[in-house]
């Protein structure tokens, strides 16, 4: 008994078939459980409250959303859009960009990069992809008593020349220190102001189906960077921090693609904790295909070697941005064009459906969710 | 990566797609099992799903060492940690596991020193860097990881450490799947064996289930091909009648598994009497832990550790997850009560565990590839 | 208990017998090769890795054969997939 074949390998041609009913219904019975506010259950703050994932969503949501409650704080995008009034040409009012980040990370020297350039490029870029010239920071140090002289100096040196390359000032600090034990010998926060264009309103409640998703860059360098720096590996690799400031490649962008409807620096989290935002803020769906997301051998080496996913893993110098289907092709062009850009990447879309949800189509062939991890990613031996 | 994208090629994955459609008789159903939790992982990561007909069910096992904990462990283990100057070390798959007061992490917040390491040489590398501290490394997994903790306690004996000691989890693997196919609850057609412990304890004590239970049994690897094309070796087994042990991964497995690990276990550990495991109650014979002669690295003898006995939570259906008698979704907590941020069971929260894999990553309806759907190519 | 790396021996550490630098995509790490002290591995050969230990040789005669018959499989699917369409050419 012959059959028709549906079409010959790829594209293949999707057929929904639907799970029993009865697993739909708890599908769709979890959907409504997530859509409910988290509450907030533990009584001390844990590893998991700073990962970035569904612990520090909800930890923001229930202490610091709930205290400071206001417009401008609710879109919690990468920097808060002020207006201004009485300010700007004639007194007509301008946009500003404000933002803040704090820096922990140890070790503080690292391949690629020291803790001095994640203060001034981790601030830089979160005013860039809010669509922001920026302009300037405010660098507060908390330094550990014992802490050398001399690696304070080069701290500030990185910054120094990571701020001039970014076209921004320092110009206003402090500096406080603490007792022997504390501060991993030097904690940062960086705040910056940063000037938008009028017309300027990236957001990633923006994104639409049919848009396009793309990336800058190769994804989980600085993460698995600093994993292994930490030394109690026993693994070495040429992997060192992607640090950088994108303002230029942006403004790039902006200034020859119209058409762009969101920007996010993948930090901590990683690329699929901002995917997973923009499908929540714009309650859309989320595809990606695996084959299309780029990866350094090494670095994709050192992940399976840990049991972790790239997706997951911190960098420090790459966009995500979500652009209308129809200039898709240009902004990759575009991104392209600029080094830091070189291996920009399109790797999926928005959709309609599953609301929410991000999905991946594996290399494999098959599909699976991206969801957000509850705090780290952490290291699988099983 | 060698060894490894070979492994993963779509391209292959469509043709095995067509043959096990080919082997499915009109109006049979067929369960087969993946005892190991990684191979879960693997099914739910790549989406292998997908390329099965509607007719072809996998059933998750019981094979995630972190899974079968039971929860008094846990809290045991968390004793330990708060024991004075004492480092826990454990594998990153532990972390989240709640115990009765919270798991590592909330253990760690409350001033406990419980540190992740990716080896027990970590552990005992810490205890050598640390001389005024006691060094507890909290053994997990099944005879795939039993060996490289002997390997490390002899290594410790060798050089001399005298502040290292070993909390003994292991358990094996034989046991628990016994006491699947014991179980009244479970019609089982065909196992996909466990690929890693096989390494260790090779494939001939799988015998039994082929001999005995007339059930085929293929061992597998964990790239998604390795265990699409052990599902085609065994629905032809069961289209052909046969019940029989193949090596799918003869890449790998040794037939006659690993000599040198074994007696490296054999030397350090002895069979437990019994241990409890989480949902499936006390199996005998079914664990290890430090043999007397090695007493000086048994944690649970230079410590006095609580040992009491902590019933899962009411609510909890992780041991009918574990035994394949319920899917994820058919438990009543899932993805409501019981989530990877507030997990009731360890079967949320182990990397491994099958309702972590299918809330992560496997929450979808089934986009079939079309040749998973029964599809008779004609033969001219 | 599950997670094997396949992983490259590259060499052994001077007066370390047991340990071993193996290769995974360029990155490098030291792993204990005891448990294949019957048969230690040569640099050149691969080994399955779990928890920083060696637990198996590659066997590469098998893993090619693996891949031939994932090939075979493929190619005769291809096959009926053209004889398919060609008895539909009428």
């Amino acid at each position: 008994m012959t059959q028709q074949l549906a079409s010959t390998p790829p594209p293949r041609p999707r057929r929904v078939l639907s799970t029993g009913d009865r697993e739909q219904q708890v599908l769709d019975r979890i959907e409504r459980a997530r859509r409910r506010r988290p509450k907030l259950r533990e009584e001390r703050i844990t590893m998991s409250h700073g990962a970035g994932g569904k612990a520090t969503h909800t930890l923001i949501e229930a202490i610091f959303l709930d205290a400071f409650r206001n417009p401008l704080l609710e879109p919690l995008e990468d920097a808060a859009r002020l207006p201004m009034k009485g300010v700007g040409e004639a007194g007509g009012g301008a946009t500003v960009a404000l933002t803040t980040d704090s820096f922990v990370v140890s070790p503080l020297f690292f391949p690629g990069g020291n803790i001095g350039d994640l203060a001034v490029n981790g601030t830089v870029n979160d005013l860039a992809v809010a669509g922001a010239t920026p302009l300037y920071l405010s660098a507060g140090f908390i330094l550990e008593e014992g802490f050398p002289v001399a690696d304070l100096t080069r701290i500030v040196a990185s910054m120094r020349d990571a701020a001039a390359a970014a076209g921004v000032a320092v110009v206003t600090g402090d500096t406080k220190v603490v007792e022997k034990g504390k501060a991993d010998g030097c904690y940062i926060n960086t705040a910056g102001v940063g000037a938008v264009a009028a017309g300027v309103d990236l957001g990633v409640a923006n994104a639409r189906p049919g848009d396009k998703v793309l990336v800058s860059g190769p994804i989980g360098d600085h993460g698995v960077t600093i994993m292994l720096a930490r030394g109690e590996l026993d693994i070495e690799a040429d992997v060192e921090s992607d640090t950088a400031p994108l303002a230029e490649l942006v403004a790039g962008l902006l200034g020859a693609v119209p058409g762009v409807r969101a920007l996010r620096d993948a930090t901590r989290g990683g690329v699929a904790t901002i995917l997973n935002e923009i499908a929540q803020a714009a309650d859309v769906g989320v595809f990606i295909s695996e084959s299309a997301i780029p990866v350094r051998d090494q670095v994709r080496g050192a992940a399976e070697l840990l049991g972790i996913d790239p997706l997951y893993v911190a960098c420090e110098g790459r966009l995500v941005a979500v652009v209308d289907a129809g200039q898709a092709a240009r902004a990759l062009a575009v991104l392209r064009a600029h080094p830091l850009g070189a291996q920009a990447e399109i790797i999926g879309e928005v959709t309609a459906e599953p609301v929410g949800l991000v999905t991946i189509k594996t290399a494999f062939g098959g599909t699976r969710i991206v969801d957000l991890l509850v705090g780290d990613p952490l290291p699988r031996i099983c | 990566m060698r060894f490894v994208d070979e492994f993963r090629d779509a391209e292959k994955a469509h043709a095995l797609a067509a043959r096990i459609a080919g082997l499915c008789e009109p109006g049979r159903q067929y369960k087969l099992m993946e005892v190991c939790g990684g191979h879960t992982h693997t099914i739910y990561k790549h989406g292998l799903e997908d390329y099965l007909p509607e007719s072809v069910t996998l059933v998750h096992g019981p094979g995630c060492p972190v899974c079968v904990i039971p929860m008094g462990r846990v809290d045991d283990a968390i004793h330990l940690a708060s024991e004075p100057d004492v480092i826990m070390t454990s594998f990153g798959d532990m972390m989240r596991v709640p115990g009765s007061n919270g798991a590592f992490f909330d253990a760690n917040a409350r001033g406990t020193n419980i540190k992740m390491v990716y080896s027990p040489l970590d552990s005992l590398k810490i205890a050598k860097a640390n001389p005024d501290k006691r060094v507890v490394f909290m053994a997990i997994g099944f005879e795939t990881t039993a060996p490289s903790t002997a390997m490390t306690v002899l290594r410790a004996r060798a050089q001399g450490i005298k502040n290292f000691s070993v909390f003994c989890n292991h358990v094996t693997i034989i046991p628990a799947i016994k006491a699947i196919l014991d179980s009244p609850d479970l019609r089982l057609d065909g196992f996909i064996g466990p690929g890693h412990v096989s390494t260790v304890i090779g494939c001939r004590p799988y015998e039994f289930i082929a001999s005995g239970y007339g059930k085929p049994v293929v061992v597998a690897g964990f790239e998604p091909l390795d265990i699409l094309q052990s599902i085609y070796m065994l629905m032809l087994q069961l289209h052909e009648d046969r019940s029989e042990v193949e090596n799918q991964y003869a890449r790998v497995v040794p037939w006659n598994g690993n000599p040198v690990a074994l007696k490296a276990i054999g030397e350090t550990m002895e069979l437990r009497p019994y241990f409890e495991w989480r949902g499936l109650g006390f199996i005998s014979h079914s664990a290890l832990k430090m043999r007397e002669a090695y007493a000086d690295f048994d944690a649970e003898l230079l410590f006095a550790v609580p040992g009491v006995r902590v019933a899962d939570p009411k609510a909890c259906q992780c041991g009918e997850v574990l035994k394949g008698v319920l899917k994820p979704w058919e438990c009543k907590v899932f993805g409501t009560a019981c989530t990877p941020e507030t997990p009731i069971g360890t079967c949320m929260v182990s990397p491994e565990g099958a309702c972590a894999a299918y809330y992560n990553y496997g929450r979808l309806t089934r986009q079939r590839v079309p040749e998973a759907i029964s599809i008779e190519l004609s033969r001219p | 208990m599950c997670l094997g790396i396949p992983g490259e021996v590259i060499e052994f550490l001077p007066e370390q017998p047991d340990l071993a630098r193996v290769d995974v995509s360029g990155v490098r790490r030291v792993i204990n090769v005891g448990l294949l002290s019957d048969e230690p591995p040569e640099p050149g050969e691969w080994v399955l890795i779990h928890v920083g230990f060696a637990l198996s040789k590659i066997d590469e005669a098998e893993a090619a054969a693996a891949l031939e018959f994932l090939e075979g499989i493929g190619q005769a699917y291809e096959d009926e997939l053209a004889a398919l369409r060609d008895s539909q050419i009428e």
